[in-house]
């Protein structure tokens, strides 16, 4: 029921919204075929400003993968993990999933092809693909969207959300998922 | 802090690559990239256009200063920074509400423009305010109702949709974990003598 009534919404949620919000302006007498075309005007140059913050971030990314650099880090992590209950096989996940989205998918369908969607591995993959976002490329448009260079404390904050996403993905997938 | 991750990743990248023979991969790597990196953004065009039009409707009449009205309460906490009535507010609020409904098209135009209006309220254009840190921290462990990537990988591989739809609530659970731990940090290290907005002790150094 829940899910159905989660669902139902996620469908209509953008036609609801492209009918509702021009129909509401139109009777607050708003000229909303002008406001339309002024505000997204904007879409044009927000886009094209963060291009050279996306390509620096990506390109260090796309280094960082390919050179193999991961899977020693994930080596190195091994201890710390299996104190959580982390199984190694999910590691590579975990470290990729505030650096690329595209790049986690990749391993979580890797690890349900080879586990199983029922295994304990690919339900805790499941659970920690949907906790957790990808800090890097939101912290690089977002900030890089309005030029901001001195981050402060966005990463590190962003970072440790994403350490409590996934180690409380492990447990809630072991506990609710078995 | 961002100068010191990314030189970082380049270096471990091409040292570690070279000890691996893996230098042909990252050179193909880096260039993928750039031109992933412009695809994205350009990509962007159409979608940031339909929304950023449609939030300026909302914007114009009343509709999000309305709906942040609504939140006040909550919202004065988490941006104290930020004037109850500004935009920012309005915007934070849609890009929240997008994210919460899994409109990742929708929710990162709404994101920028929020990003943009909190930038009016900055006096260091080149320094993140606190409001922008927390936005963004909320922002990057948002709550999704519905894990759709998660979802959509798991019937790519065959699982029944029973089995896939038995991801929502743990994911709903571990992502509000999340996002608790991400206003607590972000609040905390916002103390930090490290973080701080350090304007008066740049101005001494320049004196000196």
């Amino acid at each position: 029921m829940f899910v159905k009534i989660i669902g139902a919404i996620s469908m209509y949620a953008v036609p609801v919204m492209l009918l509702g919000i021009p129909l509401y302006g139109f009777f607050k007498k708003v000229k909303v075929y002008e406001s339309f075309t002024e505000g997204a005007k904007e879409g044009f140059t927000t886009a094209v400003r963060i291009i050279p913050y996306l390509v620096a971030m990506l390109v260090a990314i796309g280094v960082f993968r390919a050179s193999g650099a991961m899977e020693g880090l994930t080596t190195i992590l091994k201890p710390i993990t299996s104190l959580i209950g982390m199984p190694a096989e999910v590691l590579p996940m975990a470290l990729m999933r505030p650096l690329s989205g595209g790049g986690a998918q990749g391993i979580m369908s890797d690890l349900l092809n080879t586990y199983g969607p029922d295994s304990t591995i690919g339900h805790i993959a499941s659970v920690m693909m949907g906790s957790t976002e990808t800090t890097f490329y939101v912290v690089a448009v977002y900030f890089g969207s309005v030029a901001i260079r001195k981050t402060r404390h966005a990463i590190p904050a962003g970072l440790i959300a994403d350490a409590a996403g996934l180690i409380a993905a492990v447990f809630v997938a072991r506990i609710f998922l078995g | 802090m961002i100068n010191v991750i990314w030189l970082l990743m380049i270096v471990v990248g091409v040292v570690v690559g070279a000890i691996n023979g893996n230098l042909e991969a990252v050179t193909q790597a880096a260039m993928d990239s750039a031109n992933l990196g412009v695809e994205l953004s350009l990509g962007l065009i159409g979608i940031m256009a339909l929304w950023l039009g449609i939030m300026k409707i909302a914007e114009d009449s009343g509709m999000i200063q309305g709906l942040a009205k609504l939140l006040k309460p909550i919202m004065v906490r988490l941006f104290p920074d930020v004037p109850p009535d500004h935009p920012a507010m309005g915007a934070i609020i849609m890009n929240m509400a997008a994210n919460v409904l899994g409109l990742g098209n929708a929710a990162t135009p709404l994101g920028l423009k929020a990003m943009q209006e909190l930038q009016e309220l900055n006096d260091e254009k080149d320094t993140a305010t606190n409001a922008m840190c927390t936005f963004l921290a909320i922002n990057t462990s948002s709550v999704t109702l519905i894990p759709s990537e998660a979802m959509a990988l798991l019937v790519a591989v065959g699982a029944t949709s029973k089995q896939a739809t038995a991801i929502i609530g743990p994911s709903i659970i571990a992502t509000a974990v999340s996002t608790i731990v991400a206003v607590i940090a972000v609040k905390s290290l916002q103390r930090l003598k490290v973080f701080k907005m350090d304007k008066k002790s740049t101005k001494k150094v320049i004196n000196n």
